[in-house]
């Protein structure tokens, strides 16, 4: 039997990961989003209402954050097409932020003060939505649909001349990425079973893009090791107590300093294999 | 019976008239030259045929079926495949990869599947296209990597593994030494006999009159001049326009 005190790192761990799939998605089609967090933030509160208002399972009400976090997502992909680079980032900082107070402001599901009264989840229910995402990103990543993606990220204007559906391609990698970051939102509702705007906040967005950046942005995998290192490496930091932040900050510079591509890249991937 | 045919085409940017009511068949199963000054309105007439620009008059009809208006997406898959005067490949993918990405087909099942798994019948292609462009050391090689000649016929591999029935190829010899130039000659002369259908801009005038049967001349967006390339050769307003006298 695991302490709480390691259930609730790793469940932590877990959601973490499936929120930065979703920036993981994004990347691949090579746009950076920074407004992650209001999908997770409306995945959180629809599978919430559903599950604490109309009695709805809890597997199920996640499953239908998901859904209306991603066709937000494709709502807010069709003007993102538009913009790139740092642009896009500007944008989304801002729809993430537009969302924020839009939930601050929202006296139904409490405001300011959060909302409450989900029923817990188990660590074991959080990897049971983790696992089989992972091994799904794993395969598609192995298919052609992903070398197009790949593909328009590193040349749009010769993608669309081979024939790859470069707006189809983005469009439906927001939204699919919205609907990843509306599960890990349902979860940390599950999980945490309290909910506040402020939990959503840029801060989260950030967290999402650094996951990918430190792991690496070229498999799954990388994302998976990034976020387990922004969970567990504050924690394993605690011994040198009010300082632990600032090396947590040092570390990851000196990090990205020695691995720029992410800790994960294809490198290292082919060095590994026997 | 003419596969692409332009009518009265005229390209404007602002008060730029970089394509003028352009006119021209091209015959189906043919290599066709395009020449002309630099800025004469050549690579904007891709870029219409492609769909990166729309034309802002004219027609332009693939087998009789008009592109105006359709994404390059779209007229891609219609058969249209392209390479450009400044390589673009994709930097981080392999030389593999750019092979299996550009066959489309077979809906988003198949284009799911993960790579290994994925029919035999786009890897088959992709290896034939390895062979055929003598890519096999380079199979995994990331794009970024390769050398300049190897860009350019993985450039080649990918436009040719889309199975179109017309190919663009912007200054296909550029940076090429004559040996690299006598292959890529010998290997269109191939892909020409077996119904593939050529347009080609290109200022090295003996591998256009090595391969085009026709040609045409363009200068300042205007078709001046259409022909064989003996025959343009001698029409004063191309000399003037383009060749030069020999001193």
């Amino acid at each position: 039997m695991i302490s709480s005190y390691a259930s609730g790192l790793l469940a932590d761990t877990g959601i973490a990961f499936i929120a930065a799939l979703s920036v993981h998605l994004v990347l691949a089609v090579g746009q950076l989003s920074l407004g992650n967090a209001a999908f997770m933030a409306c995945g959180a509160y629809v599978a919430s209402v559903l599950t604490v208002e109309h009695g709805v399972p809890v597997h199920a009400a996640i499953a239908a954050g998901a859904v209306v976090s991603g066709l937000l997502g494709v709502l807010v992909g069709f003007p993102a097409l538009r913009l790139r680079g740092i642009y896009l980032a500007m944008a989304t900082l801002g729809f993430g932020e537009m969302t924020r107070s839009f939930f601050l402001t929202l006296d139904a599901t409490g405001g300011a003060a959060g909302y409450s009264g989900m029923q817990r989840l188990s660590l074991g229910a959080i990897w049971a939505w983790a696992l089989p995402l992972l091994v799904l990103v794993l395969l598609a990543e192995r298919s052609r649909l992903w070398l197009a993606m790949n593909a328009v990220r590193d040349d749009e204007t010769a993608a669309r001349l081979v024939g790859l559906d470069a707006v189809a391609l983005k469009l439906g990698a927001f939204g699919v990425a919205a609907a990843l970051a509306g599960v890990a939102g349902g979860l940390f509702a599950h999980w945490h079973i309290f909910i506040e705007p402020s939990a959503f906040a840029l801060e989260r967005s950030t967290e999402m893009v650094l996951a990918v950046v430190l792991g690496g942005s070229t498999v799954a995998l990388g994302p998976l090791f990034g976020a387990a290192a922004l969970v567990l490496a504050p924690e394993a930091l605690r011994f040198i107590a009010d300082w632990r932040l600032a090396a947590f900050g040092g570390l990851l510079i000196a990090i990205l300093l020695v691995r720029p591509q992410g800790i994960i890249d294809r490198r290292l991937i082919q060095a590994l294999k026997p | 019976m003419s596969l692409l045919s332009l009518r009265g085409v005229t390209c404007r940017f602002g008060g730029i008239t970089a394509l003028n009511r352009l006119t021209l068949d091209l015959p189906a199963g043919a290599i066709t030259g395009v020449i002309g000054p630099n800025g004469a309105g050549k690579t904007t007439l891709f870029n219409c045929i492609t769909g990166a620009y729309r034309p802002t008059e004219g027609e332009i009809a693939l087998r009789g079926e008009s592109l105006v208006g359709l994404p390059p997406h779209r007229i891609a898959r219609r058969g249209i495949a392209r390479t450009f005067q400044n390589i673009r490949l994709f930097h981080s993918m392999t030389v593999w990869e750019h092979l299996m990405v550009a066959q489309q087909g077979g809906g988003l099942r198949a284009s799911l599947a993960p790579l290994g798994l994925s029919g035999p019948l786009p890897r088959r292609r992709a290896m034939a296209a390895l062979e055929r462009f003598g890519l096999e050391p380079y199979r995994d090689r990331l794009a970024a990597t390769l050398p300049y000649g190897v860009m350019r016929r993985v450039e080649l591999a990918r436009a040719l593994t889309a199975e179109p029935a017309l190919l663009l190829l912007d200054e296909p010899v550029a940076g090429m030494n004559s040996q690299e130039a006598a292959d890529l000659a010998a290997l269109l002369h191939g892909l020409s006999g077996s119904g593939l259908t050529i347009l080609l801009i290109e200022h090295d005038m003996s591998f256009v009159e090595q391969l085009c049967a026709q040609v045409h001349v363009l200068d300042f967006g205007t078709l001046i001049a259409s022909g064989t390339p003996a025959e343009v050769r001698r029409i004063p307003a191309v000399i003037d326009a383009y060749l030069g006298v020999e001193a």
